[in-house]
């Protein structure tokens, strides 16, 4: 069976996200490494925002996931997305 | 410590935390061929993932595609060399033919959903499994065969290319310095390394996942090749001024390199530079658009794994709506690239509580011979090569490596160097299915074994895919040797995909057009394409390779304008040839072509108010395509 293909895509963007961020937050005193970068802290932000955009791409996918196996593996009528709770586990 | 005086191009190996970042990439990719290994039970599960894809994974998956290392590391080559017009060039070559295939060939390429799996020619004719097939059924085997051996011969050609393109980046770069060191190899053996892991990290995911995998990783390698390059052209811009620095400067006119004759031989010269002109526009819409989107199984397997026709019908219109962003964000390094200062070598001295010490950075000849952060081209021995005007030969194809290190910070820089791998390792999957595919139903089931059984079937698609990945990896190494083996690309392409979409475009549209006619279109445009590269070199290059190899008789103004020259040839030919057959011979009846020619193919009825049709995406992506490309240049 296929599975949602941004469950993938989000756990990636959400790791890499977490790693940048808090690379950026451990490092941000130090100028050296951030000379490069016009003086910006280049990890921090970029970090934050990949970091986003993994988790929304991650809630997205697993309910539709939540909603596929709703509705192929107990035959139960389509939920509507406002009455599934937030975070529905798969698996 | 202070901060040196120039910028030190051969930066040091990676730092712990961009090494984590590159692992992480690796472990999804890989994690995407395991979560789908299940999913694998049939050979279309494996071929044609399942024809179960989601109308935006496909999106995604055709712009990962597009761009492998060859296209990304020439984007910003181009970019270096003429400027920010370039955009325009990538950007209206290819868009047009994105929305002419999502408009008119996915209905006819995707076919009509079933569920069969049938062994044989017949029942399969719902839905051709790839572009051979579909000739195949359209016309006769003998096509088929005959597109199916040129098919497989490009695409692990052009893998080998891509993988050996983008090793030399990542060399430079150092990325692999670690492993190689770790393991005692010898320097020339890092280039090998860095040829053989993504190659190997490929091959892996599709023999668990098959074209599902390839999807899943593309579209995730394509919004990494994103996240990895735009810090990079925020930051580049930063520095030089912003988008009025950008606009200050103009390298060279891409439009007069390209048209422009010398002196020497203007005499000979058949056609004054406004019909060249003319002509190179022709050639790079057929080179860049109609012969890639229209034609190409790289790209068009994806789209015909879709779910419905609908949304594969969609993929490529919504995927030329975020191309018209793509190019921008891959040849702004480029230009960035040309405008910073060109790194030479340096003493600093420096007193430091009465110390005295010394800072020397050293700077290869070759690089310092060249303009702003793209290098010259080295000889052997390391030093530059000058050219015939007296002017270094410069090495484009590093602009946008070079610009990575220069602004990335250590934990980004592992970001940008995973999207290098990223756009390398997305265009060598897409030889790699595709080559399995075709080998698989258009070799394997066409000539072998014709009532081989499905389970049979899916190991040889797994074969096949090693298979084409060892041939890849041969090419490369034989790259290696053969350094001019790189330039043969656009000569391979146009042997093979323009007269094949010549062909496509006519079968497609025209019930008049015979197998026959096909046939021979296709044979003779790839030797009309041969012909004219036997007889024309470019200006200052030597025999061989570049062209010239019968008897030189042509002088086109540069490589890129004899490519395109070439493929016009063949396209001209090819057109000639398959009318003129048609003509003699005897067309199949209606019957046989319903659903395989446009106007005999049912339409998809849609109750959907106008705004939401296909039609009027597609012109809405073109306007505003249009517009951002007037805003640039």
């Amino acid at each position: 069976m296929f599975y949602d293909p941004r469950i993938l895509l989000g756990m990636m963007f959400t790791l890499i996200g977490t790693i940048l961020t808090a690379f950026g937050l451990s490092t941000r005193t130090n100028a050296d490494v951030y000379a490069k970068s016009l003086g910006i802290n280049a990890n921090l932000w970029w970090g934050l925002v990949l970091l986003v955009f993994g988790i929304v791409a991650l809630t997205l996918g697993r309910r539709a996931q939540a909603r596929l196996e709703n509705a192929t593996g107990t035959r139960k009528p389509v939920e509507n997305r406002k009455t599934l709770p937030k975070k529905s586990r798969i698996r | 410590m202070p901060n040196l005086a120039s910028p030190n191009i051969a930066s040091p190996g990676l730092a712990a935390v961009d090494s984590l970042i590159l692992l992480i990439y690796f472990f999804f990719m890989l994690a995407a061929g395991f979560s789908l290994k299940p999913a694998m039970t049939t050979s279309r599960d494996f071929m044609q993932a399942g024809r179960a894809m989601p109308g935006w994974l496909c999106s995604l998956a055709m712009l990962g595609a597009s761009l492998g290392s060859l296209e990304v590391l020439g984007m910003g080559a181009v970019g270096a060399q003429y400027g920010l017009a370039s955009v325009a060039w990538f950007t209206l070559g290819s868009i047009p033919a994105m929305l002419f295939a999502g408009l008119y060939l996915m209905p006819i390429f995707y076919g009509t959903k079933s569920g069969i799996v049938a062994a044989d020619a017949k029942a399969t004719s719902i839905a051709p499994r790839s572009i051979p097939e579909y000739l195949g059924l359209r016309f006769d085997q003998k096509t088929r065969v005959l597109n199916a051996f040129l098919f497989a011969t490009m695409s692990a050609f052009s893998a080998g290319i891509a993988l050996y393109a983008m090793a030399r980046a990542l060399v430079a770069l150092h990325v692999f310095d670690r492993i190689s060191e770790s393991l005692n190899l010898p320097p020339t053996a890092s280039l090998l390394l860095a040829m053989a892991l993504p190659a190997a990290l490929v091959l892996v995911y599709i023999l668990l996942g098959g074209l599902g995998a390839a999807m899943y990783s593309q579209a995730l390698q394509f919004l990494l090749i994103i996240a990895g390059l735009l810090p990079m052209v925020l930051l580049g811009l930063k520095k030089i001024g912003g988008w009025s620095g950008l606009k200050a400067q103009v390298p060279e006119s891409f439009f007069r390199s390209l048209t422009q004759m010398s002196p020497g031989s203007a005499h000979s010269a058949p056609h004054s530079a406004g019909a060249g002109f003319v002509l190179l526009l022709i050639g790079v819409g057929l080179v860049l658009g109609g012969a890639t989107w229209c034609t190409d199984f790289r790209m068009l397997q994806i789209p015909m794994a879709a779910k419905d026709a609908r949304s594969a019908r969609r993929a490529p219109i919504n995927a030329a709506a975020l191309r018209i962003f793509v190019p921008l964000v891959l040849v702004l390094p480029g230009l960035i690239a040309v405008r910073l200062p060109t790194p030479h070598t340096s003493i600093l001295v420096f007193n430091d509580n009465n110390v005295i010490s010394h800072e020397i950075t050293v700077v290869p000849p070759a690089v310092e011979a060249g303009t702003g952060l793209v290098p010259a081209k080295a000889d052997a021995s390391g030093m530059p090569v000058i050219g015939a005007n007296g002017h270094a030969v410069l090495d484009y194809a590093m602009a946008t490596p070079n610009v990575l290190p220069e602004f990335l910070p250590t934990g980004l820089l592992g970001l940008g160097i995973a999207a290098l791998l990223a756009c390398l390792m997305a265009g060598v999957a897409a030889s790699v299915t595709s080559f399995s595919t075709v080998f698989t139903c258009d070799i394997f089931q066409a000539l072998l074994a014709k009532n081989s059984s499905d389970k049979r079937l899916l190991v040889v698609a797994r074969c096949a895919a090693a298979g084409g990945m060892l041939l890849a990896v041969a090419a490369a190494c034989a790259t290696i040797r053969f350094n001019s083996l790189l330039d043969a690309i656009l000569l391979v392409f146009a042997v093979v995909n323009i007269p094949l979409f010549v062909v496509l475009m006519l079968g497609a549209f025209f019930k008049r057009v015979t197998g026959h006619g096909a046939f021979a279109g296709l044979i003779a445009g790839a030797a009309a394409a041969l012909l004219h590269h036997g007889l024309a070199l470019p200006l200052g290059a030597q025999r061989g390779i570049h062209g010239g190899w019968i008897a030189v008789l042509l002088h086109p103004a540069s490589e890129i304008a004899l490519g395109l020259e070439t493929a016009i040839v063949a396209f001209v030919v090819s057109l000639l040839a398959t009318i003129v057959l048609s003509a003699f011979t005897s067309a199949k009846p209606e019957s046989e072509l319903n659903g395989l020619v446009y106007s005999l193919t049912a339409r998809p009825q849609t109750n959907a108010k106008w705004w939401k049709r296909p039609e009027a995406m597609a012109a809405a992506v073109l306007l505003i395509a249009i517009a951002v490309n007037l805003i640039l240049i």
